[in-house]
């Protein structure tokens, strides 16, 4: 892209940024939001279809009961109000992916609203307010064919696959989020970070955002520092990853601030994020001012939960992941810094599952932070997708607490895991790494080392009792690191000093 | 359109040429010169006489959107068959690779 | 056997049980007055008299003939979607569409063991109160082939008073049940609204639109209304309650007795002071059938329901409205034609071609009407306000049926019909004629037509509308007033045919 950039840090200098973000999930539920059509994710095409989804004439719309609780734990899960009337609406407008002429939407009476999600980015604490949570359907998949990339722009025509059309959508939108200053990006992708874990947690869908079952719309403005109104907005789709969302900030920010500079008007428009350029470029802007003519959905009756339905989905909650990092925090001991560096490291599930299958914290954060993370960052890969699981880990530190092994024969056992060799107790048989103990093997060493030293032992006799490290280093030598020192040194100290 | 509209009293701005070419596009409708007179003057006349509902006293009125007092209509979250994708594609005008197909598209990237 | 397409469904089954008969003599019956006398009438848009034969057989061969409704023909107006049967709506823009299901109704009538003679030509979308606005040319009335049938169900109404069909489904949004009824002197039922399920009728206002039969005897109508009636899972709006017992109703209403009945005529509707626009024919005939009511008992009275005036504004609002986003999804894209995508011209320019092209003046008219209502700016002006004088006239149905009547009556069309081509230029004269239906369609009660007699020589109906899921009432007093007129009126179109 050619367009003119300024600084980030220049940009803090004379600009505040606000941003805002509109985030799409789809739900994971077994079947549509107004239909049975099934919800698996590469089907082959429009074999996920029917009367309904496909909008064929004469069809009719029933909700997915689903669906609604999902919305609504989601929207518990944000603080929100829930709604006791609410109603779906229709979005009318064209386009070949709507198979009715109107998404099926909620517009003035969304089923949660006026909630938040406090993130923390370096140790500061930033509130997101949310505005809504609403539900909605999914679109159909449009493939353009004949132009140069399979993009809109050039192609010949176009093809669409109705199987992602009609599965339930739930929208979550921010309130404009000012006082982020430079930290802005960061709080952007802090926001989309743990609003992914909630949703997570509470399995209302797999959130991943490669596949777009989380989708990101990014909203970001600038005004001059000081100034009591907000600039003009520009909304940035097509950002699917975390990554993305602090790059698409970072860019709108230095994009607008030229503008601004340059003594120009920051146009309210959509733009695109490029992944591979970390850029963003304009949408084709439209001819006139889309008019969507929403009104209450006719077809499908207003979802009016009561307090007692409202209740029991509360009740059913599972434990939120901030709550969750309080309460390990506590548990384990640790300092809000450590905790972060666990968090951030993507660590935390994965210490929680290893102190459960019986290790200490401090042995469990040991190995994940250290040891594992050295491995996964040597491999190019996440800790989750490391070939080795929490249960073998806290075996593996097991096995050094019993004095099995030591910590050097416990990365070898790692080595073997890593490589399929089974668990780690397995490993330790089948490769031979035990620690070796008072044996007639390590009574040989030892013999040999004093036989091999009398310059040592001599020393030793004459009262330089430090001088036998020199010989616990030549018997751990011939064992390969395998014996046990303070074995060998009591072994030593028998034979030179006599009982 | 030419002006806001006062739903106090029962006047309405007039549905003129242009009104009615910019409405037609918006419901995607390639309406014909000799069309857009015609509707101009019969929905002049048909607007005249709907606009008799801003002479009702609804003060304190709820809008009724639905004649039945139904809440809470839900369907089990449970898969049920699909249509055989031969049927699906069967009625389209168009199809290809298993897909409707459909002319090139002049909008905004999804 | 006499002629079988004279007999009323009652006295088919009595026919088909007794062994009389067989369903595929009645149906071949109906197949060939459909042939002799369609070709005049236009009342059918397709016929597929092998496949009505073939079913009658396998009905016969399964031996059920004549329970329930079992061997029975039956017509559907071409607004219901039928698996593998073409399925026009009367528009031109599904010309050629053959749906992959069917609408409830449909599936209800063929598990009942019907037979289907065919689907009737209608005003496209049901846009309409003559069937001129049908893609595929208009429908006569039999009782005068240079009127209309009344409409949009006009293919139905003009099917069962010609006897092409011993009864039919019709839909009624604003009265497109009643007043093609009320003009071919049928029996014409609109069904409380979310009493029968709308899955696979092709929507105009999904609001207002409700299923319902039409036939030549109340007792006809009832069996039909049984058979299709009750909850659907597949309709969000559909209400889970037992069919009213209309069967019942009508049986009793023809023992005549109304004692205790207490009747509202409704001042607004053709009443002192609001008589312009009514023949003075339909006037007398409903004052008539009025005092017959009293005859038979009931208490009558004139009952005043001061926002019915603003129904017509109100519906003309809501229905453009709400049609102009249904019919959004005709767009040449998935289904029906598809015009002008010859390579150079893109999605939006194709897709306005083909509704350009695909639709009738009158639903353009409406889609644009309704786009502008709900545009930003004038819906609070437009669709807000009328869904607000809908309460109000919601309002005067309580008050009425909460302290003084049990029903309400009126004229079901403030006219007779009327010539073919006399209205179709002037969109608000076509409307007037909904006059008096639109009230019960808009507050989603039930609502009857029944004939009360001739006017010009041609039937006037009379309107009996009821509570919300009193549609039993509507039975027995359009029972009463059959039985107190004798015969079923198109006995006197036979006679005079003969």
């Amino acid at each position: 892209m050619s367009e003119p950039l300024v600084e980030f840090d220049d940009v803090l200098t004379r600009y505040e940024p606000v941003i805002g973000l509109e985030t799409h999930v789809e739900l994971g539920t077994e079947s549509k939001m107004f239909c049975g059509c099934a919800t698996t994710f590469g089907a082959e095409p429009n074999t996920q279809t029917c009367p309904v989804c496909l909008g064929l004439p004469g069809s009719l719309p029933v909700a997915n009961a689903a669906a609604v609780e999902s919305t609504i734990r989601i929207g518990l899960a944000l603080g929100c109000r829930i709604a006791s009337w609410s109603r779906f609406a229709r979005k009318n407008y064209f386009y070949p992916d709507i198979p009715k002429g109107f998404q099926t939407s909620q517009y003035d009476e969304p089923l949660c609203t006026a909630g938040h999600l406090d993130v923390e980015v370096d140790g500061e604490t930033y509130r997101v307010e949310i505005e809504r949570v609403h539900l909605e359907e999914d679109t159909g998949k449009n493939l353009h064919v004949g132009g140069a990339t399979g993009r809109i722009h050039g192609a010949d025509h176009s093809l669409v696959d109705f199987n992602r059309a009609g599965i339930p959508l739930v929208e979550i939108v921010t309130r404009p989020v000012p006082g982020a200053g430079a930290k802005a990006p960061e709080v952007a992708r802090a926001y989309v970070t743990e609003l992914r874990e909630i949703i997570q947690t509470l399995g209302a869908s797999d959130v991943r955002m490669e596949q777009g079952s989380l989708r990101c719309d990014v909203n970001t403005s600038l005004a001059p520092t000081g100034s009591l109104e907000w600039g003009t907005r520009t909304e940035t789709k097509n950002v699917n990853s975390l990554r993305s969302v602090e790059r698409a900030v970072r860019y709108e920010m230095r994009r607008q601030a030229a503008v601004l500079d340059a003594g120009g008007r920051v146009l309210q428009e959509t733009r695109h994020l490029h992944e591979d350029t970390g850029s963003t470029s304009p949408g084709r802007s439209k001819e006139e001012a889309t008019d969507y003519r929403y009104f209450p959905e006719p077809d499908l009756v207003p979802l009016a939960p009561d307090a007692e339905w409202v209740e029991k989905l509360a009740a059913g909650l599972p434990e939120l992941p901030a709550a969750r990092r309080t309460r390990l925090q506590q548990e384990w001991g640790l300092s809000a810094t450590e905790m972060t560096w666990l968090v951030n490291a993507g660590a935390l599930g994965l210490v929680e599952r290893t102190v459960a299958a019986g290790a200490s914290p401090a042995d469990a954060r040991k190995w994940w932070l250290g040891e594992l993370a050295r491995r996964s960052n040597d491999a190019g890969v996440e800790l989750t997708e490391l070939a080795v699981t929490p249960a073998q880990v806290a075996e593996l530190t097991a096995l050094v607490a019993e004095g099995t092994v030591n910590d050097k024969l416990a990365r070898q056992a790692l080595d073997g895991v890593l490589a399929g060799e089974g668990d780690p107790r397995a490993v330790v048989q089948a490769r031979g790494l035990a620690v070796m103990g008072e044996s007639d093997e390590l009574g040989a060493a030892v013999d040999a080392a004093i036989a091999g030293a009398p310059d040592v032992v001599a020393k030793v006799r004459g009262g330089k009792v430090q001088a036998l490290g020199a010989l616990v280093g030549a018997v751990m030598r011939t064992t390969r690191g395998q014996a046990d020192a303070a074995t060998v040194k009591r072994m030593l100290e028998e034979r030179v000093l006599g009982g | 359109m030419s002006s806001e509209p006062t739903p106090d009293t029962a006047a309405h701005p007039a549905l003129d040429r242009q009104d009615i070419a910019h409405l037609a596009r918006l419901a995607r409708l390639a309406v014909t010169d000799e069309e857009l007179d015609r509707f101009a003057g019969q929905l002049g006349a048909v607007l005249d006489a709907v606009a008799q509902v801003q002479r009702a006293d609804v003060a304190d009125v709820v809008p009724t959107t639905h004649a039945v007092p139904l809440t809470n209509v839900l369907r089990a979250d449970v898969a049920t068959p699909s249509l055989p994708r031969d049927a699906v594609l069967a009625g389209a005008p168009a199809a290809e690779d298993d897909r409707f197909r459909v002319p090139r598209i002049l909008g905004e990237e999804a | 056997m006499s002629d079988l397409t004279a007999l009323s469904v009652v006295e088919l089954q009595q026919a088909l049980s007794a062994g009389e008969t067989t369903s595929v003599e009645v149906t071949r019956a109906h197949l060939d007055r459909i042939a002799a006398e369609d070709g005049a009438l236009g009342a059918y848009l397709h016929v597929d008299g092998e496949a009505a034969l073939r079913r009658a057989g396998e009905i016969d061969a399964a031996g059920t003939a004549g329970t329930g409704l079992a061997g029975i023909p039956v017509a559907l107006k071409d607004v219901f979607v039928t698996e593998g049967v073409p399925t026009t709506s009367g528009s031109r823009i599904l010309e050629g569409w053959r749906p992959p299901y069917d609408a409830t109704v449909a599936r209800r009538l063929k598990d009942a063991g019907t037979v289907l003679l065919g689907k009737t030509n209608m005003d496209e979308f049901a846009m309409g109160s003559s069937t001129e606005n049908s893609a595929y040319g208009p429908t006569r009335n039999p009782w005068d082939h240079d009127r209309i049938p009344g409409g949009s169900s006009g293919g139905s109404s003009a099917a069962v008073a010609g006897r092409l069909a011993p009864f039919a489904l019709g839909t009624d949004t604003g009265g497109s049940i009643r007043q093609p009824a009320a003009v071919t002197g049928l029996v014409g039922h609109k069904p409380t609204y979310g009493s029968v399920s709308r899955y696979g009728l092709i929507a105009f206002s999904s609001s207002l639109d409700q299923a319902g039969p039409m036939a030549r005897t109340v007792l006809d109508a009832a069996l039909l209304h049984e058979a299709i009636g009750g909850h659907d899972p597949r309709d969000s709006t559909s209400i889970d309650a037992p069919v009213p017992t209309v069967v019942e109703a009508a049986r009793r209403g023809a023992g005549g007795d109304l004692a205790g009945l207490r009747v509202g005529v409704v001042r607004e509707l053709g009443g002192d002071g609001a008589r312009e626009g009514y023949d003075a024919g339909v006037l007398e005939r409903v004052a008539e059938a009025v005092a017959l009511l009293e005859g038979a008992g009931a208490e009558v009275r004139e009952v005043s329901c001061p926002s019915f005036g603003l129904a017509l504004p109100a519906y003309y609002l809501i229905a453009p409205s709400e049609a102009s986003s249904n019919l959004a999804r005709f767009e040449g894209m998935r289904f029906g034609i598809r015009v002008g995508d010859d390579g150079t011209r893109d999605i939006d320019e194709v897709m306005a071609l083909t509704r350009e092209q695909g639709f009738g003046p009158e639903v353009k008219r409406r889609i644009i009407l309704g786009t502008y209502a709900l545009s930003a700016g004038y819906y609070d002006a437009y669709y807000g306000q009328a869904q607000k004088v809908r309460t109000l006239i919601d309002r005067d149905f309580t008050a009425a049926f909460d302290d003084d009547v049990d029903v309400l009556v009126s004229p079901t069309s403030p006219t007779v019909a009327w010539p073919i081509g006399a209205r179709v230029d002037d969109p608000l004269a076509m409307y007037a004629a909904d006059l008096c239906t639109l009230p019960a369609s808009l507050a989603g009660v039930p609502a009857i037509s029944v004939p009360c007699g001739l006017s010009e020589g041609l039937p006037v109906g009379l309107q009996v509308m009821a509570p919300a899921l009193a549609d039993d009432r509507c039975y027995r007093v359009a029972a009463a007033v059959e039985a107190a007129l004798g015969a079923p009126l198109t006995d006197r179109l036979a006679e005079r045919a003969a």
